[in-house]
């Protein structure tokens, strides 16, 4: 698994920089004429130290910082960790406020996956599918903006509840709007089903076998597309999913054809499960006090983002800040897979393949710390204070001191 | 054939943005506005701030300013949620696009009678006069 050209074959870099890629990101192709023998991979180009800047923030600062992790599954993230920091903090949530939650969470998956089916389509040259979904997300981005003030980054969450309450015209503006969705969709899936382009295009690209994709632990609806039976939201229920009826989508067709049925589908399930969080809304309030320290304690929190399985991880040392926060967003998970779905592919199939993962790089781009081989006799990985030794000096050489941390770091200042 | 007539006769989806604003939601999270006159120097607006866009000075006794840096601001509205005398607002205004970062640094005065420091804060002042002097 080395990223060195085997010979009689052609090398392609693709990314980080690249047309037919939407976020930064490297593959590195090893191709025959056109058929790609393999994929070498490498993240890291979008690391913005969020897991590390959370420890220096409050609970409350640091869920506003965690929102920010991805623009399309924002309320995914922030949930995530406010669930996790509930748990540790004994709070319990108002079952108004876990409703709210989780329609938000719902109509974020309708925008996320109406998204992605006008992404797909522009990837395939089907750029009518492009504007008739976008145009129809506007409804469901509508809705958001007027339910939590903002199109994305909605800041709904607070430690103990929700900040905005949802009023009576409110729920049926949404119902409004979820029946003109669903009619869309419909004819979405009309397409999906019947048009013989879009099956010519996507069928038996990015093949994924459903052993593969329990092996490499595909996540969401890229497993889920090979017949991989999981959904958080029914195997572990959080917030109000143990409440409502649905049905987990599956598909067994294994290609990048299945993803965009399992996830027009999943569509309908959400405006279901819409209405029924409208309809079914009990009474109360919308949050309870939450405490500004939280006790000790750690929590693991899983949720089902629009791409498959996030996993937020905290600790709380008794102070008003985390003392560790690890996020594992879905992306990481499937990325993997997308190596194993280009093989024997086509180099013409590489866009549809990497985006039928609904792949978020900038979730993904957590810690990157490959140095091996500068160890201090040039070998071996270096430890964490060898690795910080190494960057206060490369960053001298370069011409910044860092001599408060210098400092720091001769008086034992290692936490 | 039907498709392409009726098309042309369907008024435009878009809107005409500089001519007509599209309406806020009653609860968008726009730029923020500072009342001296509720203030009561609790500073948790500016402990609460992911970014630490406010700085709330001490001008007199129980008289306070606001200091809004709103190209750091991310808009979140936590400080108006934080405020216990709901001091700080929310506006719907949006347009906050701007040439340089100083024209975004922003201080609320408690009286009307200091425009000197910066002339374009003279604008948003909500509290003319502290009317309920005890």
């Amino acid at each position: 698994m080395t990223d060195k050209p085997l010979s009689g074959f052609v090398t392609v870099p693709i990314g980080p920089q690249h047309p037919a890629l939407k976020e930064p990101e490297n593959f590195t192709l090893t191709l025959a004429g056109e058929r790609i023998m393999h994929t070498g991979m490498r993240l890291g180009y979008n690391h913005r130290g969020i897991e590390k800047a959370c420890e220096q923030r409050t609970f409350i600062q640091a869920l506003y910082l965690i929102e920010r992790i991805c623009g399309i599954c924002s309320h995914s993230h922030s949930t995530a960790f406010v669930n996790a920091v509930e748990e540790i903090a004994g709070l319990e949530l108002p079952r108004r406020a876990s409703y709210i939650r989780t329609l938000i969470a719902e109509l974020e998956r309708v925008h996320s996956h109406l998204l992605w089916l006008g992404v797909a389509g522009h990837e395939i040259g089907f750029d009518t599918l492009l504007m008739y979904t976008w145009r129809d997300r506007e409804v469901v981005m509508d809705l958001l903006a007027k339910l939590t003030g903002n199109r994305v980054n909605y800041g709904i969450n607070t430690p103990g509840g929700v900040r905005r309450d949802v009023s009576d015209e409110q729920k049926q503006e949404i119902l409004k709007g979820t029946d003109v969705l669903e009619e869309r969709t419909k004819y979405y899936i009309e397409i999906a089903t019947t048009e013989p382009t879009i099956i010519g295009r996507l069928s038996q690209v990015g093949k994924l076998s459903h052993d593969d994709a329990v092996r490499l632990g595909a996540v969401g609806p890229t497993g889920r597309a090979s017949a991989v039976d999981r959904d958080v939201r029914r195997d572990d229920p959080y917030l109000a999913y143990s409440d409502l009826q649905f049905k987990v989508i599956t598909d067994d067709h294994c290609d990048v054809y299945g993803r965009a049925v399992v996830r027009v589908l999943e569509l309908m399930e959400c405006y279901s499960l819409i209405r029924q969080l409208v309809r079914n809304m009990p009474d109360g309030p919308i949050a309870v006090k939450a405490p500004r320290k939280v006790a000790p304690g750690e929590a693991l929190s899983r949720y089902e983002a629009p791409r498959g399985e996030d996993v937020h991880y905290v600790r709380t040392n008794g102070s008003d800040k985390p003392d560790r926060v690890k996020v594992r967003a879905p992306t990481l998970a499937n990325v993997q897979v997308v190596a194993h779905m280009l093989k024997d592919g086509y180099l013409a199939d590489l866009p549809i393949v990497i985006a039928a993962i609904d792949p978020c790089f900038s979730c993904t781009d957590r810690m990157t710390a490959a140095l091996v081989g500068h160890g201090p006799a040039g070998e071996g990985v270096m430890t964490w204070p060898q690795l910080r030794r190494h960057g206060i000096e490369f960053y001298r050489r370069q011409g910044i001191d860092f001599a408060d941390l210098n400092k720091r770091l001769r008086s034992g200042g290692h936490h | 054939m039907r498709q392409v007539l009726s098309s042309v006769f369907r008024k435009p989806a878009t809107v005409p943005y500089p001519f007509v604003k599209a309406p806020m939601p009653a609860n968008f999270r726009g730029k923020l506005q500072f009342d001296s006159a509720k203030c009561i120097g609790c500073k948790l607006c500016e402990r609460d701030c992911p970014t630490g866009a406010i700085r709330i000075e001490k001008v007199a006794d129980k008289t306070f300013e606001a200091h809004f840096d709103f190209a750091s601001c991310i808009y979140c509205a936590q400080c108006v949620d934080s405020c216990p005398k709901k001091a700080i607002q929310a506006t719907g205004e949006f347009e906050l696009a701007a040439t340089s970062r100083q024209s975004l640094q922003q201080v609320f005065h408690a009286q009307p009678k200091a425009p000197a420091a910066t002339p374009q804060a003279a604008a948003p002042q909500a509290a003319p006069k502290d009317p309920s002097k005890p």
